[in-house]
């Protein structure tokens, strides 16, 4: 029987061909979008480095826009770490999106231990991606991040209101969400690349549930279409016939 | 049949020493009140002049700072059984000798490689684990228990070499009747060699029959007549403390050599611990009781001590601790984590299960976990940890934040979608009758949010299609 060898002493002497080693591939982390793919000098998410989204409010498309990494990383049987989410994720809502839930680790931390478990996380190297919802983060704090995660080589997601925009940051990808007028992308720094001038369209309704019956889809799709339409107050719903009445929306202030 | 015998001289010695930071002088006395005796002495005891036979009056003569510490043979037992249970690693015919431990390796060899690759590791477990020891191997367990006390490392493959090798042993080391041993070599016959080549009727009349099944025994001729050990099921370890230690810090080094013993124990039964407890023990006082528990079964020395530490970090000791006691009786089996054959991974990265039981000690124990889904229509029930995800999926769109409780929603709403009604859960008194929408608020935001019948108006808001 030959002895055990530790594969790492075979590849560091070189005694081991692995093939060609591939050239550095563009798009290594691709976002799903894209529109978004397009702008983004990595021509997707910028590898081991730390993703800064500032919303305005929850609920505006934050997780539609990691939903389709964090497919592809779960498929792939790698883990995600969500780090003090601000709402419970909807299992089901998840699984329709196509993520893998058996690798997806959610951590409940309070406000002061927030960025310490995203950064263990972090520089763990054991996380494909980390997200975590900080209250407070500091450019100091950030920039730890920032760190950790190139040291772990992981793609690290912050969460933040968009009032933080004015201040500095070391994320490598600063993207401001807006929803008005219409849902679109703001690409307010990007490393490695020029910001884009304009937003990018958000296409919101593109990801339908993946194996949705077609009248629920067909119910969705006209109510988007029909974006201007929508100040009538009534609104007419096919399967039941239910009429309900809705103050004219008031857009703006 | 290749028998090898560890041999452990300083049994009582090594397991006492290897709990100790510093290598003060110490010793291990024995004997009656009056008459003390020092069984044992370390190393630096023994520089100091200090020797096994002394008596404890003449060493305090001699040396004004040293610990003496009463031998008790219960504890020596002890130590013996658990590096019975290390050795069980390599083999599973472990049997316990005075000192020693005898295990047959010939089955093994087929899985673990051949004899000196064995006693490598064999060496390095028990030099890792803190004890002195010397190691031969032949065809039967007396033969290698001989020669493992005349020549340490000596490996014999064959009857012949073994009956050679035996020939040159003093009877003072044969491990025979101390009756005989006292009583030949005024007859002449001082190696083993010469009592081998006796006519067995006269052995037989001079030492009756436990000489010549001893020595059939030794040569193999009949059966070995050991009993064989079989490993415990639960692990109950105690510790005693030197001296009363009031603060946490100082209980990391016995801790981690009980969490680095119990890895080792674990390796040698092919199992692992989801749960085990520290009993910190006081004078006159309820035990401070310390429960670790992992997310899945563990045995790296590391992990279980990262997780007892993080644990053990928290408690406030009410009184100083005189000794600590580790039980563990949930040994389930162990399934070690797939890799990749290229592993990507830096270096120095920290495996996921190591990095979620840091989480846990600091965090908490509910603090890491896993989202499924259940066969529960109602939203508040449709989720759960330690649920297993089937192959079904909702085919209407569910969002993907989830309110904890519904709470009201006000101000202008636009309707993307719905109703979908949700009328069940009528068998357990949480019954729910809603319709379901999606909408939009004014922000932008796309809400699922819901209206009952008795409040037609009113909105509450459920979930978010962040």
């Amino acid at each position: 029987m030959g002895s055990v060898v530790a594969l790492s002493s075979l590849l560091e002497a070189r005694q081991v061909w692995r093939g060609r080693a591939a050239a550095p591939v563009e798009g290594g982390q691709p976002t799903g979008w894209p529109l978004l793919d397009a702008v983004l000098p990595a021509r997707g998410w910028p590898e081991a480095a730390l993703t800064e989204i500032l919303l305005p409010a929850d609920g505006i498309g934050e997780l539609r826009l990691v939903l389709p990494t964090l497919a592809r990383l779960t498929q792939g049987q790698r883990p995600v770490m969500l780090i003090a989410p601000p709402y419970m994720p909807c299992a089901m809502g998840w699984r329709q999106q196509g993520v893998h839930l058996q690798r997806v680790e959610i951590v409940d931390a309070d406000e002061k231990h927030v960025l310490w478990a995203a950064e263990q996380c972090l520089r763990s190297g054991s996380c494909a991606a980390v997200l975590a919802w900080p209250q407070q983060a500091d450019d100091r704090s950030l920039r730890r991040l920032q760190v950790a995660a190139d040291t772990g080589r992981a793609l690290a997601f912050v969460f933040r209101d968009r009032r933080y925009l004015a201040n500095a940051s070391p994320a490598a990808l600063r993207l401001e969400l807006a929803a008005w007028p219409q849902p679109s992308i703001w690409v307010r720094k990007c490393r490695g690349g020029n910001v884009p001038m304009q937003a990018i369209a958000f296409e919101q309704y593109s990801k339908a549930p993946s194996c949705g019956d077609e009248a629920f889809r067909a119910a969705v799709i006209p109510a988007k279409a029909s974006a201007h339409t929508a100040h009538m107050g009534v609104l007419a719903c096919k399967e039941r016939d239910i009429h309900f009445r809705f103050p004219p929306i008031s857009r703006g202030e | 049949m290749l028998w090898v015998c560890i041999t452990l001289p300083h049994l009582a010695l090594d397991g006492v020493l290897r709990r100790r930071p510093n290598d003060g002088p110490l010793v291990l006395v024995d004997g009656p009140a009056n008459a003390r005796c020092v069984v044992a002495a370390n190393a630096s005891a023994q520089h100091a002049g200090l020797y096994v036979g002394q008596r404890l009056t003449a060493a305090q003569a001699l040396l004004a700072q040293f610990d003496a510490i009463p031998y008790t043979a219960a504890e020596a037992d002890r130590w013996q059984r658990f590096l019975a249970g290390v050795a069980y690693r390599y083999s599973s015919q472990v049997a316990l000798l005075p000192q020693a431990i005898a295990l047959e390796i010939s089955r093994s060899q087929n899985l673990l490689g051949d004899w000196p690759k064995i006693e490598r590791n064999l060496r390095r477990d028990l030099t890792e684990l803190g004890f002195r020891h010397c190691i031969a191997a032949a065809p039967t367990p007396h033969a290698a228990h001989v020669l493992a006390g005349v020549n340490d490392g000596l490996a014999i493959l064959t009857r012949e070499t073994m009956q050679r090798a035996l020939d040159g042993v003093p009877l003072q080391k044969s491990h025979l009747p101390e009756r005989a041993v006292d009583a030949l070599p005024r007859m002449g016959i001082r190696r083993l060699g010469q009592l081998l080549g006796m006519p067995r009727g006269g052995l037989q009349r001079r030492f009756g029959a436990e000489l010549l099944q001893n020595i059939d025994r030794l040569l193999g001729d009949i059966p070995p007549g050991l009993d064989l050990y079989v490993p415990p099921d639960a692990v109950d370890w105690r510790i005693e403390l030197s001296h009363e230690v009031e603060n946490i810090a100082a209980l990391v080094f016995p801790l981690k050599r009980m969490t680095s013993d119990l890895a080792a124990y674990l390796a040698g039964r092919d199992g692992g611990v989801q749960r085990f407890a520290l009993r910190l023990e006081h004078r006159d006082r309820a035990v401070t009781e310390v429960q670790v528990g992992m997310l899945s079964p563990e045995r790296d020395g590391n992990v279980l001590f990262e997780a007892a530490r993080g644990r053990l970090e928290q408690v406030q000791l009410p009184a100083p601790v005189l000794s600590v006691r580790l039980l563990a009786d949930d040994l389930p089996g162990f399934v070690p984590a797939g890799r990749d054959l290229f592993d990507e991974r830096p270096a120095n990265a920290l495996p996921l299960e190591q990095l979620r039981e840091r989480l846990r000690a600091r965090l908490g124990d509910r603090a890491v976990y896993r989202w499924g889904t259940t066969h529960d229509p109602r939203p508040e029930h449709s989720q759960g940890t330690a649920v297993e995800n089937d192959d079904f999926i909702e085919p209407r769109a569910r969002p993907t934040w989830l309110l904890h409780k519904p709470v009201p929603l006000r101000g202008a709403l636009r309707i993307l979608a719905g109703p979908e009604r949700m009328e069940t859960g009528w068998w357990d008194g949480d019954a729910i009758r809603r319709d379901y929408y999606i909408v939009e608020t004014e922000q932008g935001q796309r809400a699922w949010a819901y209206c009952t019948k008795d409040a037609p108006g009113g909105w509450m808001l459920h979930g978010w299609f962040a």
